[in-house]
């Protein structure tokens, strides 16, 4: 008798994942073959690039990539590959340059991909064809306000199609600037021993908000509490409230309301006081450019936003971009970088810049906890043979899911289970490819 | 501009060595004693260790209150990644005195710069932090304080970290 990975029944509210998917080689395996090699992956932000010449090298769905602006000032993706005979063509992390030069045999390419010039090639005779051995691209790069997703699936949908209900939210995130946004310099780099699909669930949930980050909820309130009294006010009792909301082909997200202060453009302590006035004119400036409910969202309310399958921004005490990778099932890196409106004035983007280390990343007083919990699943799940079942099923009978509900990882998972299973129109065609079968699991394993 | 305490390196040997034995000990409220009022403690993101906090994203860019903090938080059952604790292990070396770089200290304070590689055990794990501390050590009623103290990595990522930092480094 076999088992699914899956069970999702309505009639009964419950939604089970089985925890061999956080486990076995083969899911992983069938993971990058039916998910990772046929949708789209985020793999950075035009603002990395900001310059002709500017490139930055990173690893994503498995392939060695650079993302660099060429001399004309066209965001370009290369494979990281000298097409003579393989080697990496940029061994920096980050860095500026009119070429790319593979050191083994110094192949030389400009950063449009052009092959340039090669030692000795009159060597190769009169039918070497120089203009084939440009940089390769990946089969389908596209950007959307700037994040940059790359497809290794030729027949993958349009990236526009694929965002589909995120891009409005990736336009709430946007709204904070009258121009662009864009990365600032400094990436948080770190790894966690657990399956990456962990993080998924961890980004987007509210429900372990108050437990796993008490700690964090205490330092907001005492810094809160420190600021009412002086100013002579009282403290309002801090919520989270909000839904979850499924915005299609797996993505998905929570929007609330929460205590913290928030950039654009919510005053709160630990926020010097001086700040308030300056926030609450940004806020009616954004009101006055796209009415009092869209600014009332852009500055308001937080959100935890999923990209299926490897995005998350989190616009909240500040906004954190995060792509992840899987290396094995019981390993993922983590790249986190932070997104903040360009040309905010300087008092601002200094809170800004603070007000992300409060909570963000793994030298905050909350990311730390996350990690915690991702690794101790990661170790629960040993037993995955004798206690085979996760239950994600909280909110099933809510009319309208809360952030504290679980709607929003059965987005994720129902996409998930559809796209393991090798169904081809989940990635929208790939004609002509057979997808991994991956078999359910046999009971009493 | 030169700075205007002065220290000689074995006085300053012997503060960041007491200092370490406190951390190690996780006697974190006696360390936080030896912090002055306006102190700074920053850990810069990996490859970007000479960034500026006003700029580019770190890892902990703490004032004081941010400090105590996180302080109370590691010393409460709650701080997760450290519940049980961890233990751990300082090696300061390499202890120089003297400007550093554009240092601008003020007439009272030195300027110190050591390496540091600080072990950490937990889980039947070794996580390893590797890299060069900042210091600013100013001299308050006679006693050398902390007023700034900056711990830059090494390496290019957390992956041999434990993927955090969630002890003082």
């Amino acid at each position: 008798m076999e088992q699914p990975f899956i069970v999702d029944d309505p009639s009964t509210d419950t939604f089970r994942i089985n925890r061999r998917a956080m486990v076995d080689p083969e899911v992983l395996a069938a993971e990058r073959a039916n998910i990772f090699d046929r949708t789209w992956l985020y793999l950075g932000h035009e603002s990395e690039v900001a310059q002709p010449g500017d490139y930055v090298s990173r690893t994503v769905g498995g392939r060695a990539l650079v993302l660099c602006r060429d001399h004309d000032g066209t965001v370009r993706v290369w494979l990281n590959t000298c097409t003579h005979r393989g080697a990496t063509v940029c061994r920096e992390t980050k860095g500026h340059g009119r070429f790319l030069t593979c050191f083994y045999h110094a192949w030389s390419f400009d950063l449009a991909g052009n092959l340039t010039t090669l030692p000795d090639a009159e060597a190769y005779g009169p039918g070497f064809d120089k203009a084939a051995l440009a940089l390769k691209a990946p089969p389908r790069v596209d950007t959307y306000r700037g994040f940059v997703f790359v497809s290794y699936n030729p027949a993958v949908i349009p990236l526009v199609d694929h965002l589909a209900g995120a891009r409005d939210y990736l336009d709430l995130v946007c709204e904070q600037s009258d121009t662009t946004m864009a990365i600032l310099p400094g990436t948080q780099e770190y790894s966690i021993e657990a399956n990456w699909k962990l993080l998924v669930e961890n980004s987007i949930d509210g429900y372990h908000a108050m437990s796993t980050h008490a700690t964090y909820m205490d330092y907001l309130i005492t810094a809160m509490r420190k600021a009412a009294e002086a100013l002579g006010e009282k403290l309002a009792p801090p919520s989270l409230d909000g839904h979850a909301h499924d915005l299609g082909n797996g993505h998905a997200v929570i929007e609330y309301t929460a205590p913290w202060a928030r950039p654009t453009a919510r005053w709160a302590g630990p926020l010097d006081p001086a700040l308030r006035e300056p926030l609450a004119a940004r806020r009616a400036e954004l009101a006055e450019r796209y009415g009092e409910e869209r600014a009332r969202r852009i500055c308001e309310t937080s959100r935890n936003l999923f990209i299926f399958p490897n995005l998350i921004v989190n616009d909240i005490m500040a906004v954190t971009v995060r792509a992840f990778e899987p290396v094995t099932p019981g390993l993922m890196h983590v790249r986190a970088w932070e997104l903040a409106p360009v040309g905010e004035p300087a008092a601002l983007h200094e809170v800004r810049l603070d007000n992300f280390l409060t909570f963000l990343g793994p030298g905050g007083l909350a990311t730390p906890d996350d990690v915690e919990a991702l690794e101790c699943c990661q170790r629960g799940f040993t037993s995955w043979r004798e206690l085979p079942w996760s239950d994600i099923s909280r909110g099933m009978a809510q009319e309208r899911p809360g952030i504290t509900d679980e709607l929003q990882m059965r987005v994720f998972w129902r996409r998930w289970n559809q796209m393991i299973g090798g169904d081809p129109a989940a990635a929208g065609g790939g004609e002509g490819e057979t997808p991994v079968r991956l078999h359910a699991v046999g009971g009493g394993r | 501009m030169a700075v205007g305490l002065d220290l000689s390196r074995a006085e300053a040997e012997d503060f960041l060595y007491d200092e370490a034995d406190l951390l190690d000990g996780w006697d974190l409220e006696a360390w936080l004693a030896l912090c002055t009022d306006d102190v700074v403690y920053e850990v810069p993101a990996t490859g970007l260790p000479d960034g500026s906090p006003a700029t580019s994203l770190f890892l902990i860019h703490d004032d004081r209150f941010m400090l105590e903090s996180r302080i109370k938080r590691l010393l409460s059952r709650n701080a997760h990644a450290e519940n049980p604790r961890s233990r751990t292990r300082r090696l300061i070396t390499n202890v120089r005195v003297g400007p550093a770089g554009d240092g601008d200290g003020a007439a009272d304070e030195a300027a110190v710069r050591a390496s540091f590689h600080v072990i950490r055990f937990r889980d039947d794990a070794m996580h390893h932090y590797v890299g060069r501390y900042s210091y600013r050590l100013r001299s308050v009623d006679g006693q050398l304080r902390i007023a700034h103290r900056r711990a830059a990595l090494d390496a290019d990522s957390l992956r041999h970290s434990g993927g955090k930092v969630s002890i003082l480094l």
